[in-house]
């Protein structure tokens, strides 16, 4: 080393490692900033786009007013966020108990051999184009489903109280179709999660329930559920994340109607589907802007829920060939 | 036998039918599903869809080649900008930045990322893009499905390279690779069919969005090349025609959704070959 000329070159090449070192590590840093900005990016570009609907119609005036009127230039968002709300509900309440159904008979009562089909040909459900339900939702459900609805009407509408929210002339599409085609969708994200955590209970707890005499069904309520009940609430808060924001689907089958109607069968919109079906038609600055605007509550609405979810969900970690 | 004993046995049988029943309602409305688009996809197959460009309303015509085109190059542009930047922010995560309060940080962003509603990218995008130029255009519309795509990169490629055991990288440093090479030339080797199958897996996601497409890429019933003119492509082409009146375009509706489901299928089952594969060799 301590010889002449030979350390040289050496240590011109340990400079132009040293760079790229750098450079590499740079461009890891700021590929890194990027991904950990985009979210405050999105809510501040859509926040900036929105602001003429802001400063026109302020925050509660825009969240209470029902009345929905591009030629009279007055929006409001009630109706939408009811409707998202309602589809959203009726979407939970049909798909958190069938998902637990699925995930329970996944982990503990179907056989070996069937399980490996089973989750896969359910995790396909979360394959398909949301584009592809909308179009079987409009073309194939909603005309088989207008045949269930004289039923829904005779049986459920006479039900005093809650009868109302069933009656209606049965065209197919409406709040309840949107909700159960959102049911369909959101199906697979809830039940893969609550399955993996089923069959990630350490085996002890469930072999000592099972040796003391308790049935699969005890095992499911009385141990799995209790000792999962964090990691399944985070799979119900994504779930609902998806349905809350889920567009297309809903665009195809809700019917898009601004008016409120107490009937389920009745149509109705969401924020999503608003937005999606006006948007390209929507002529004026401010109607673009309330737009935005929809979309700027839809984010509130929807952030609070994947919070939740992400929180809940912590250290388990989606696997990649998952649903998520 | 015991009264008690006979009700819990038959509660469970009760429970278990119920589960039972849950798991075939999915695996119904999915039969349904696929089977119509079978059907329906498979009798509306014809040369024409993609030798000849989507017919004008009410016009007989026959043909999607615009629309699969613009989906082409809209899931071109998504690559180009989705791949390094999602493998280079994944890459940071789990070589520099490992459980520092920072990576931590981009992770939870991350997550709420991976599943924000895609209308909501097609906004941000339609903000920062077709906003300030003033007009729909297939670049913003690759700009919002690289969005979706990233975080799916981002987080595969976190949880791929830290499955690399500490060893290989631990002789790559004592024999002097400096880090850039060790992570490109030892871990990225290491965990290359991990980070392929989450390649892979964002484009079958964003293969068939719709939502984000609207508010940028828009559609264009010519054929178009063009980057910075609104383009057709096929989740919007879909939408448009199942909603149409016209009985050819309704048929054409169920072509693309027949291609576009074939289309994930077939991505799908690569990932999986891919995985196992590797699985087998190490």
């Amino acid at each position: 080393m301590a010889n002449s000329e030979a350390p040289e070159p050496a240590r011109g090449r340990r400079v132009i490692v040293l760079q790229a070192d750098f450079l590499f590590h740079k461009l890891a840093v700021l590929m890194a900033t990027v991904v950990g900005i985009t979210l405050l990016a999105a809510v501040a570009a859509i926040g900036y786009d929105s602001w003429p609907a802001i400063k026109t119609f302020g925050v509660l005036g825009f969240l209470t007013s029902s009345q929905w009127d591009p030629v009279s230039r007055h929006f409001g968002a009630y109706p939408f966020i009811v409707g998202t709300l309602v589809s959203s509900t009726i979407a939970m309440l049909l798909a958190v108990p069938v998902s637990f159904g699925v995930a329970v008979f996944i982990s503990e009562l179907a056989p070996g051999w069937m399980r490996q089909p089973v989750s896969a040909a359910v995790e396909m459900l979360a394959a398909v184009p949301s584009i592809v339900y909308g179009l079987w939702g409009l073309l194939v459900f909603a005309p088989a489903f207008a045949n269930v609805e004289p039923w829904i009407n005779d049986h459920l509408g006479v039900i005093p109280g809650i009868g109302r929210l069933f009656q209606g002339p049965p065209m197919g599409i409406g709040m309840l179709t949107a909700g159960i085609v959102l049911a369909i969708m959101i199906l697979p994200y809830i039940s893969s999660i609550m399955r993996d955590v089923f069959i990630a209970t350490p085996v002890q707890l469930k072999e000592s329930a099972y040796a003391m005499g308790a049935t699969t069904w005890e095992v499911a309520r009385n141990v799995l559920l209790p000792y999962t009940r964090t990691a399944v609430a985070g799979g119900i808060f994504l779930g609902l994340g998806r349905a809350l924001g889920e567009t297309m689907a809903v665009t195809f089958v809700i019917g898009n109607s601004d008016n409120l109607s107490a009937s389920l069968l009745m149509p109705g919109a969401t924020i999503p589907s608003v937005i999606a079906n006006e948007f390209t038609e929507a002529t004026s600055k401010l109607y673009i802007s309330s737009l935005i605007y929809l979309g700027l509550v839809l984010i509130a609405i929807t952030l609070i829920v994947q919070v939740l979810a992400v929180l809940l969900l912590g250290s388990l970690r989606r696997r990649p060939g998952g649903a998520a | 036998m015991i009264p008690l004993y006979a009700r819990r046995r038959a509660v469970n049988l009760f429970a278990s039918s119920l589960m039972f029943a849950a798991t075939c309602i999915g695996l119904f409305f999915l039969a349904w599903i696929l089977w119509t688009t079978l059907k329906l996809g498979m009798t509306a197959m014809h040369w024409d869809l993609f030798l000849k460009d989507t017919p004008a309303p009410g016009n007989g015509g026959y043909g999607l080649r615009n629309a699969f085109v613009g989906s082409l190059i809209l899931m071109g542009i998504a690559l180009l900008i989705g791949v390094p930047v999602g493998l280079m922010a994944g890459t940071w995560l789990a070589e520099y930045g490992g459980r520092s309060r920072m990576a931590n940080l981009v992770r939870f962003v991350n997550d709420i990322m991976l599943s924000a509603p895609s209308i909501e990218i097609g906004l941000f995008t339609y903000a920062i893009m077709v906003d300030p130029m003033g007009h729909f255009s297939a670049i913003s519309g690759g700009v919002a499905l690289s969005i979706l795509m990233i975080p799916i990169i981002v987080r595969t490629t976190d949880e791929m390279l830290k499955l690399v055991g500490g060893e290989m990288r631990e002789a790559a440093i004592a024999l002097g690779a400096p880090m850039w090479k060790v992570i490109t030339h030892i871990t990225w080797k290491g965990a290359r069919a991990g980070i392929l199958t989450g390649i892979l897996i964002s484009l079958a996601r964003i293969s068939g969005e719709t939502a984000p497409l609207l508010f940028t890429a828009l559609n264009n019933q010519f054929f178009s090349t063009k980057l910075g003119a609104p383009i057709a492509n096929l989740p919007v082409v879909i939408f448009q025609f199942a909603m149409s009146p016209y009985e050819n375009w309704q048929q054409m509706a169920w072509a693309g959704a027949f291609v576009a489901i074939v289309f994930i299928l077939t991505i799908s089952v690569c990932s999986r070959l891919i995985l196992q594969s590797a699985v087998k060799r190490s």
